[in-house]
């Protein structure tokens, strides 16, 4: 912070003293998405510098993984972690594993693990962008994407019992097969879904105050994004083109057709807050049509047929990593002869992501940096583990 | 490019850093390195042509009793192929070049490390408890932690 003070006349005779400003937000503040602290110095009403605070969610994660008895009952505690996304949580520690074990599971099992991590993908999403359009203002979008987000969590109750925190996807298999309506009903949600998708896309990523508020804020540089490791739509949203589920594909992904969607500055400038946004949107889309043809093609099978009744790796060490709602989600195991994990640790999108806040908002308003908040997407339970 | 080509790269520019090699039958081939010697082969592996490591996926501490470890894992962008290094400093003196000034993602990683390792970055800008309180004794996920009995007055064991 600088020490100068300066002094200005107003046109009364007043002197004016001013100064730069700290200010605390959080961590409790609506906007901060959880118990995000920050410290934001301020220059009148232009953000000079912002220091985040984490660790009010902290629950020693890694440190309870070091104290199981088996690999699998690491799940229920991965599921915690994003508490938003539990799914694809699951599978990105069930993909570190069966890379560290040397399992293969049935081809079956690969397309329900998919067919979740895309309806959690969509589920997540519209966590987002809906409470990000109440960042904004908006507050249509919130309701109508929680009505919808609700037949989402009806079809993962309906497989495994669970709204929120599954313990769906074990190592080597599933905790359940299918129900015999779930194909049914999942397809009735994409055919349904995709009104209310279109409808919030008039609604609210077009509208004139929105993108007046999004648009050329809180812009993200290509270079700069890669440099903190930025993934996910907040790397997507820089315009690089990287997904990986294409780049780095994991289960059957390279089996679907679909696109990865890059910000391209529509509105503004590429990397900015509408971008990031507008990527979440589009890839939605996406995500039912990767549902759609893994729903019309699932292969018969016994999903619980790969689950190891002992795991008891060799020593060695693997690192998996998925694409999840946020980024890249990574878990790294270090094994030893055992049956309890040595060592894990679990690299978390929103993590990496917020690291960059820093950088991303110096200049701009304190209005402003709840926009670019919300644009990062962070989850506090997987930020502070 | 393969793991195997990589490391006769790196085993070319860093004869003598090179400390030891897993490259087949491993989930993650990985090349170990002389721990002060990890920001030179930072910049290197960063800048040359051929390798271009610009994405530092992941940076992790290990306790391996007697040993502190930092694990990296790279990746390149353009070239799309990965490499893990490693480093292993003894518990006592956990002095490991910071390789924030390659990868600006290293800071909060390096900040985990310390909070939860104790490993010290040297060179870092910014080396400070980043998950627990600034009053936190001791750093957790060593193998030899022992859970203090108050934390402030408050009961810590549960």
């Amino acid at each position: 912070m600088s020490e100068t003070i300066e002094k200005i006349k107003t046109s009364t005779g007043h002197v004016l003293r001013t100064e730069e400003m700290v200010v605390n937000m959080g961590p409790q503040h609506p906007s901060t998405h959880g118990v995000l602290r920050l410290e934001v110095v301020l220059d009148g009403e232009i953000v000079v510098d912002v220091i985040p605070h984490l660790g009010y969610l902290h629950r020693c994660f890694e440190k309870h993984c070091e104290h199981m008895t088996s690999y699998q009952q690491v799940i229920p505690y991965v599921d915690r972690m994003d508490y938003v996304a539990a799914m694809t949580n699951e599978m990105a520690y069930v993909v570190a594993a069966e890379k560290l074990l040397k399992i293969e599971v049935p081809e079956r099992v690969h397309y329900i693990r998919i067919i979740m991590s895309e309806l959690q993908r969509i589920a997540s999403h519209l966590i987002a962008i809906g409470t990000f359009g109440i960042d904004m203002g908006a507050f249509t979008p919130f309701l109508y994407y929680f009505r919808d987000r609700e037949k989402i969590l009806e079809l993962f109750e309906m497989t495994c019992g669970a709204r929120l925190l599954y313990n769906y996807i074990w190592i080597g298999g599933l905790s359940h097969d299918i129900p015999p309506q779930f194909v049914e009903k999942t397809k009735e949600f994409c055919t349904d879904f995709k009104k209310t998708l279109q409808e919030v896309n008039d609604l609210l990523n077009y509208n004139e105050i929105f993108i007046k508020r999004t648009a050329n804020v809180g812009i993200l540089p290509k270079d700069l994004a890669i440099n903190y490791a930025c993934s996910g739509p907040m790397l997507r949203g820089s315009g690089v083109n990287w997904d990986l589920r294409r780049d780095d594909p994991y289960t059957l992904y390279n089996k679907f057709e679909w696109d990865v969607i890059v910000g391209k500055g529509e509105m503004g400038t590429v990397g900015d807050v509408w971008d990031r946004n507008i990527v979440r949107q589009r890839e939605m889309w996406e995500s039912l049509r990767i549902i759609e043809q893994a729903i019309a093609n699932i292969p018969e099978g016994d999903v619980q047929k790969a689950i190891p009744k002992r795991i008891r790796p060799v020593a060695g060490d693997a690192y998996g990593r998925i694409e999840g709602p946020r980024g890249e989600l990574g878990f790294y195991i270090v094994a030893e002869e055992s049956v309890t994990p040595y060592r894990i640790k679990a690299r978390a999108p929103a993590f990496v992501n917020l690291s960059v806040i820093n950088e991303i908002s110096k200049g701009a308003m304190l209005a402003d940096l709840v926009a670019i908040i919300g644009s990062i997407d962070i989850v506090l339970g997987e930020v502070d583990r | 490019m393969t793991a195997q080509e990589i490391h006769n790269i790196l085993n070319d520019q860093f004869a003598g850093t090179i400390l030891d090699a897993k490259l087949e039958n491993v989930p993650d081939p990985f090349v170990k390195i002389a721990a002060e010697k990890i920001l030179d082969v930072a910049v290197f592996v960063m800048n040359d042509e051929r390798l271009q490591f610009d994405y530092l996926m992941c940076l992790s501490g290990v306790d391996y009793k007697g040993k502190l470890g930092v694990t990296y894992h790279l990746f390149s962008m353009t070239h799309k192929h990965k490499i893990v290094l490693k480093v292993e400093v003894p518990t006592e003196t956990p002095n490991v070049p910071s390789v924030e000034s390659v990868w600006k993602t290293a800071n909060w990683h390096e900040r985990e490390a310390f909070d939860l390792f104790g490993l010290n970055f040297e060179g870092h800008p910014d080396l400070r408890r980043i998950l627990l309180p600034d009053d936190w004794e001791g750093h957790p996920l060593r193998k030899d932690y022992q859970t203090p009995e108050f934390y402030n007055g408050m009961k810590v064991p549960y």
